[in-house]
């Protein structure tokens, strides 16, 4: 499913190579493939619009770089509007204000807030070396108040008792006489989770907000939710005018959508994103990421830039030009493509650049390319005369292990690397219209080129 | 509300969902007949619904198929008006949904055991709280494991409900191995001659393999004393989480063996459309609805009372 956006893209894409300038009729494919990608990834629907709209308005007439391919050029559209809308990096909490600094969550059930409250805590006692403590009025979820004070024992944050049948504001001024007393930096407050059509429980929340006057009013919204977390975030955004959006269970394979729903209709900035259950999975938010997994990229961006940065472009450009006037690609080309990769760090760098599902993938695929494994390949086309590396089929077996010696290798390893290469060469003629390097992205999410493939 | 002691029949239930549903903004085909009263069905009557599957979470492939069935009626004419489109819509969800509507049969085994699995937060204990109310006014006795030994205060969580429906808890200290507090409970359950054994699970992200490798350990020492066990294996979805779902499903599934599903949390606005993408992906039977934090709030799934609750107009009675 990650990949879906990639993919729906590199099909729309292929229509839009070898042209200078994006126009409306070749990008309107594209646009409605990003259209369905972002609702599969539960984009709501009126933001997606608002969105298709902006990309399309800043790509239409778009010059393309000399560098890049118009798929790459849109691609890069796209992930910029995306990251821009996605807001700034976070700067954790506002803690400027009067101690103690008062921290209220609210959201719907199940969506983590007091796993983030004890989260919330610890990065706070850890990173900001503050006094805190915490306080349930969650007076309806069984156990709910024990599960806060579990996490504030965990936590070493200090913990202001209530029991279920008390009215959650006035455990909430008992908890903030506390910490006035006991002189707290910061007052953590929990609620129970609510649906924002319920009208009874809005009232009850907004109530405490208006009694407690927190500082920071924090929405806690699961990264998993659908279409109907823009309803949520806006109800509780007039209820609460909110200050910040935590981003819980990112560590799964939703691609977040709602983050980007929740951020358009309320504007509040996305504070920290949550990363598993312990209470260190907690992140500060930073718009890149989320950008590139709505879209199911990764840093699909930053590795096209890195890939630009330290492919030889005059060798590139001949290789494209090569390709496109329909000359062959031969054994030399290959080896100057596999110097880049190894210049690049090898496929580890490469990997690591990969969201998470992708790891799994292509580090499957790519097995065979360890850097050793390239340097032996390097090593036998360096064995190679000018002439076998320009017509493999005239290496015969006598040439075979005359490299094989030369490169120090097995002969077995000579015909793989030349099968490999004979199958990318059919695969090149194929694709030649693609442009190298979205080829090379394409292999590294899953389908690797013929000859990186185990 | 409805009294507890009585579980209320599926259509009342259905028409309160319905309700509860209603309280929400726009439902699919709300609003369509008053926007284009008497319109001819064209293309763009057609994009409209799209957008409106796809805002109740239905998903972009389970629209596509409603969706290319409708378009179809509608080139051959079949299709006069909006009244003709819903009443479409309406038997194109049916028959999407009618064949995973099956009800849950206990019986056969004793203690018959469910197992209750899905992601963190999804409702999983409050679930097996209302189940256990249901299976009690049905007359069987009920026995609660607690499995989820790793969430802060989960225990206590499940004891609460065990207390409410007054049934026995099965549960060790936190941090104890989930596949030896829910043997315990077999073993506890046979002893006491219980009807039903229902075993909580801490939550788990379907991503984590090591966590589903625990859940498939709960699984094989429970077959050690019954090879038939566990003869249910129930997934929790969250209603208002959105395609994810599916990877959800198809991961427990794959993993597991899922043999039921129940569908949480749709008394908020969501529609709970990621309902029918499930349903035309597996064929797992959907076997109840939540819609609430209390025992009361739960119900069996009813394809034809889904369907009408997500389309009938708000106000339109039953
Ligand atoms: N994997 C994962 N689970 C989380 C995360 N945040 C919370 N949870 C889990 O989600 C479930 C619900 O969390 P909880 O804090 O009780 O939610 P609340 O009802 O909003 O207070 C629990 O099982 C938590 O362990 C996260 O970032 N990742
Ligand atoms: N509104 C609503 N809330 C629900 C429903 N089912 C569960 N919840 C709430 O969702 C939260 C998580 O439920 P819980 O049973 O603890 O989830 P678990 O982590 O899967 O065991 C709690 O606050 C429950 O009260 C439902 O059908 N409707
Ligand atoms: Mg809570
Ligand atoms: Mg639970």
């Amino acid at each position: 499913m990650f990949d879906q956006l990639t993919e729906r893209l590199s099909t729309a894409l292929r229509n839009l190579s070898g042209r200078g300038r994006l126009t409306d009729e070749n990008v309107a494919d594209t646009v409605r493939q990003v259209r369905l990608a972002l609702l599969e990834a539960d984009v709501a629907l009126p933001v997606v619009k608002t969105f298709t709209d902006a990309v399309r308005e800043r790509a239409v007439g778009a010059e393309v770089a000399k560098s890049l391919t118009p798929g790459q050029a849109f691609i890069k559209i796209v992930h910029d509007e995306l990251t821009r809308l996605m807001g700034e990096p976070s700067t954790g909490l506002d803690l400027r204000a009067q101690r103690p600094v008062v921290v209220m969550l609210a959201g719907l059930q199940g969506a983590g807030k007091t796993t983030s409250a004890g989260k919330l805590a610890r990065w706070l006692i850890e990173k900001e070396r503050k006094k805190v403590l915490l306080v349930s009025t969650d007076v309806y979820r069984p156990a709910a108040i024990l599960q806060l004070q579990t996490l504030a024992a965990q936590v070493g944050a200090g913990f202001a008792e209530s029991t279920a049948d008390e009215a959650p504001i006035a455990i909430a001024r008992r908890a903030l006489d506390e910490a006035t007393r006991s002189a707290y930096d910061v007052l953590l407050i929990d609620t129970a989770g609510r649906l924002h059509v319920d009208a009874e429980m809005m009232a009850e929340v907004r109530d405490l907000e208006a009694a407690i006057h927190p500082h920071e009013r924090l929405f806690v919204v699961d990264s998993m939710a659908g279409q109907d977390a823009v309803n949520a975030a806006r109800a509780f955004n007039e209820a609460l005018s909110l200050t910040g959006v935590i981003l819980t269970k990112t560590d799964g394979d939703a691609r977040g959508g709602a983050a980007l729903s929740v951020r358009q209709v309320t504007g509040k900035p996305i504070r920290f994103i949550g990363t598993g259950e312990k209470t260190d999975a907690l992140e500060p938010f930073q718009p890149e990421r989320i950008a590139s997994r709505i879209l199911g990229m990764g840093d699909v961006l930053s590795l096209v830039e890195q890939v630009h940065e330290q492919v030889d472009r005059e060798k590139a450009e001949k290789l494209a030009k090569k390709l496109h006037t329909g000359k062959s690609f031969d054994l030399g080309d290959l080896r100057d493509q596999l110097s880049q990769l190894q210049r690049m760090g090898g496929m580890a760098a490469v990997l690591e650049k990969l969201p998470a599902q992708l790891q799994a993938n292509a580090a499957k695929a790519a097995g065979a390319v360890d850097p050793k494994a390239l340097k032996r390949q390097i090593g036998i086309i360096d064995s190679m005369t000018p002439r076998e590396r320009r017509r493999p089929d005239s290496i015969d077996g006598s040439r075979k292990r005359r490299i094989a010696n030369g490169a120090g290798v097995a002969l077995p390893e000579v015909n793989r690397l030349l099968k490999q290469f004979d199958q990318m060469h059919k695969t090149m003629k194929k694709l030649a219209k693609g442009g190298m390097l979205r080829n090379m992205m394409r292999g590294m999410a899953g389908r690797l080129p013929p000859g990186f493939g185990p | 509300m409805t009294n507890p002691a009585s579980p209320p029949a599926a259509r009342g239930f259905f028409k309160r969902l319905g309700e509860r549903l209603s309280t929400g903004s726009s439902r699919i085909a709300e609003g369509l007949k008053s926007i284009l009263p008497g319109r001819k069905i064209d293309a763009e009557v057609l994009e409209e619904l799209e957008e409106r599957l796809i805002g109740a979470d239905v998903g972009v492939e389970a629209t596509a198929r409603i969706l290319e069935d409708l378009g179809r009626r509608v080139a051959r004419k079949e299709l006069g008006d909006v009244d003709a489109l819903v009443g479409a819509l309406r038997r194109a969800m049916l028959e999407i949904l009618a064949p995973v509507e099956k009800r849950l049969q206990i019986g056969g085994a004793k203690p018959y055991v469910i197992l209750v699995v899905g992601i963190n937060g999804a409702g999983k204990t409050t679930t097996i709280g209302k189940l256990a109310n249901r299976l009690r006014t049905e007359g069987r006795s009920v026995m609660l494991a607690s499995g989820d030994t790793f969430r802060a205060a989960a225990r206590e969580q499940l004891a609460v409900w065990a207390e409410r429906n007054g049934v026995p808890l099965i549960a060790q200290q936190a941090g104890a191995e989930p596949a030896a507090v829910i043997y315990d409970a077999l073993q506890a359950a046979r002893a006491r001659e219980i009807d039903v054994l229902i075993a909580d699970t801490a939550g788990r992200l379907h991503t984590q393999s090591h966590l589903m490798e625990e859940l498939k350990k709960v699984k094989r020492v429970l077959s050690r004393i019954d090879p038939g066990a566990p003869h249910e294996v129930l997934l929790v979805l969250d209603g208002t989480i959105g395609q994810n779902a599916l990877a959800q499903t198809a991961e427990f599934d794959r993993n597991l063996g899922v043999t039921g599903l129940v569908i949480t949390k749709l008394d908020g606005t969501a529609k709970g459309g990621v309902v029918l993408a499930i349903a035309q992906r597996f064929k797992i039977p959907i076997r109840f609805v939540g819609v609430g934090e209390s025992l009361e709030d739960f119900g069996e799934f009813d394809a034809a009372g889904f369907v009408d609750a997500l389309l009938r107009p708000a106000g339109e009675s039953a």
